[in-house]
């Protein structure tokens, strides 16, 4: 549906997206992750027809983005304030006034549960109620193509899961949908295909099942880092990583690397073993940590 | 282009603005404040004196020794007869004597003209009636007033606001729909053109009812300086706004020009005898251009063909401003 071909973005000389290239599929949920500065918003950015690209080509049902395109697509940023002293029905009546064809106010209201506070102002909804009624204006054309800019950053684990919950149900109404995150919980529930950025390229792409397959046979064995002893080295079938108060064994034989820990009377007291997430394999990849 | 897209973002603006009631009561608070307060300030000062202003040389006419004898008159002798007969239809003058050819000028509705002729009584005089209305202090200053309440509602109205929406992410969202640069700040433009036009209409005829205003003009007229005034005004905000993206850098350069505006366009003290540089930059406000026409037409009566040279101008400034606005103008 959306073809990105050989796509740059430079600022002098900075390339801030370099030579990227994508086929996001119709009625796909295709991710967008990687470390900030990493150029996955600039990337969006080019693919909402916000920005110009320096370079390459993005094409929509095979042609370029024209002004039909703004009818077509609907977008969710990531920071947005809404004109002040207007009520929450009002608004979604103001962005339905811009678009030609427009989706039934009540049928928004019911997706993004708005209706406990359509007559408030914007100025006095909560974080969770703002991103709603940002979703819905996203809706209000009916798009083919719904851009999500990190939806969900800032919210409270409840509104996140009613977010998702919201996502999945554009979902299932076969609109393709193009989401960026730094919750790597988020694109797994989410997305059916993921790319990772990194420095403005394209590290690795693929479903996130297939990805983590395809980039870990192994187990994740987490302990407190003062369990181990000074100097310790894992055995072959291991590598070892510091995070901030623990240490992650990553292993290909869980028995050898169990057996070798043992050996070396390491307590196993609050030994977790888990399976490697995607948040595993951003880190492996980008050699980042997640900074937001 | 689409109307409909037009009128939705207009509509969103109004409501905004009219719901905001701190900054709508501060349009209408503070110019109500300044005129009433000159109004009061202006109405007892300096007026336990007569003031007679004597033309040619008095002392050789004995008939007139007794009348230039009065305690509590003040006697200004003048030189050019003309400008004194205007000041004494103005009220600025209680009477004027002209002592070479024996005769008097006195207002036929100031209160004082009218005792200092009952001193003149049973001399050779010959009486010159005048009827001009007095012009006070706050007759002069209210087209000023409003031309400057104008100026502030007009540059931080539509310079200030388009700053932060860009800022806060409003111009982000809006440009993501069709809604084109030129639909939305042609909303901008005319729903602050009608709430200017609505403030200082209800501020003038309210202030009005209270300290009644010369105004000898077309009302027409002055409406037509209102509008193409707030224009220039208006598309000077769009120009600061074009590209600025930290309130703070517009909230500094909207007061850089707005403060020499307000000191140097004649809103407060005339501008004759001031140095020349001065009056020749006054000429590059709007607001000098504006509150000189509304002046004319309230104190003199000017018509269309008087003020012409100055809706000239600030036509000028709004189109070149504007165009400039809209060239330079960007959402992000």
């Amino acid at each position: 549906m959306i073809e990105v071909t050989r796509l740059s973005k430079r600022y002098g000389e900075v390339r801030a997206v370099d030579l990227v290239s994508f086929t996001i599929p119709q009625g796909s949920c295709f991710g967008l992750l990687g470390p900030n500065g990493a150029g996955k918003t600039t990337t969006v950015e080019m693919l909402e027809g916000i920005k110009t690209p320096s370079g390459g080509s993005i094409r929509y049902l095979g042609k370029p983005l024209g002004p039909a395109y703004r009818e077509q697509a609907g977008i969710m940023f990531q920071h947005t304030a809404l004109q002040e002293f207007i009520k929450v029905h009002e608004v979604l009546t103001l962005f339905q006034r811009f678009y030609r064809h427009t989706r039934p106010l009540d049928q928004l209201v019911e997706i993004c549960a708005l209706g406990e506070f359509l007559e408030r102002d914007t100025r006095h909804i909560s974080g969770g109620q703002k991103q709603r009624l940002l979703l819905a204006i996203a809706l209000i054309n009916d798009p083919e193509v719904v851009f999500l800019d990190e939806p969900t950053t800032g919210l409270d684990p409840q509104s996140r899961h009613n977010l998702w919950e919201q996502v999945r149900r554009i979902k299932a109404q076969n609109k393709t949908l193009v989401l960026t995150t730094h919750y790597m919980e988020e694109a797994y529930e989410l997305c059916d295909e993921i790319i990772i950025m990194d420095h403005g390229r394209i590290v690795t792409q693929g479903s996130p099942q297939a990805l983590l397959a395809k980039h870990f046979d192994n187990s994740v064995i987490t302990l407190p880092s003062q369990a181990l002893p000074e100097g310790f080295q894992p055995d072959r079938a291991a590598s070892l990583r510091s995070l901030e108060n623990q240490v992650e064994i990553l292993s290909r034989d869980l028995t050898t690397t169990l057996r070798h820990l043992l050996d070396r009377g390491v307590s196993l007291a609050q030994l977790q073993v888990r399976s490697p997430t995607l948040e595993d394999l951003f880190l492996d990849l980008t050699g980042h940590e997640l900074r937001s | 282009m689409s109307l409909r897209r037009l009128l939705a973002a207009l509509q969103a603006r109004n409501l905004e603005f009219l719901r905001d009631r701190t900054a709508l009561g501060w349009n209408f608070i503070m110019p109500v404040l300044i005129v009433i307060g000159f109004a009061f300030a202006f109405t007892n000062g300096d007026r336990h004196l007569f003031k007679v202003a004597v033309f040619g040389d008095a002392q050789q006419r004995p008939a007139l020794q007794e009348f230039l004898a009065t305690r509590y008159v003040q006697f200004i002798p003048v030189e050019h007869l003309d400008q004194a007969v205007t000041k004494v239809d103005r009220h600025q003058l209680d009477l004027l004597l002209d002592a070479q050819q024996m005769r008097y000028w006195v207002n036929n509705t100031s209160a004082n003209g009218y005792i200092l002729e009952r001193l003149l009584q049973g001399l050779p005089l010959q009486k010159q009636v005048l009827n001009g209305r007095e012009i006070r202090y706050v007759d002069w200053v209210i087209p000023g007033v409003l031309g400057m309440n104008v100026m502030f509602s007009a540059l931080f109205g539509v310079g200030y606001v388009i700053v932060r929406y860009r800022k806060n992410g409003v111009l982000k969202r809006l440009r993501a729909t069709p809604l084109t640069a030129f639909e939305f700040l042609t909303a901008q433009i005319i729903s602050r053109l009608l709430m200017i036009l609505a403030v200082t209409i209800l501020i003038y005829f309210g202030t009005n009812l209270l300290v009644g205003f010369a105004m000898f003009g077309s009302y027409w007229l002055l409406l037509l300086i209102l509008v193409i005034g707030s224009l220039s005004m208006i598309s000077v905000g769009l120009l600061v706004a074009a590209r600025i993206s930290s309130e703070e850098a517009a909230n500094g350069l909207l007061n850089l020009i707005s403060w020499p505006m307000m000191l140097l366009s004649g809103v407060w003290f005339s501008l004759e005898g001031s140095h020349p540089l001065i009056q020749k930059l006054a000429l590059l406000f709007p607001l000098t251009h504006m509150v000189r026409a509304a002046r004319s037409v309230m104190l003199e009566g000017a018509g269309l063909a008087e003020v012409a040279p100055q809706l000239a101008a600030l036509t000028l400034f709004t189109l070149i401003f504007i165009y400039l606005g809209a060239r330079g103008f960007k959402w992000e």
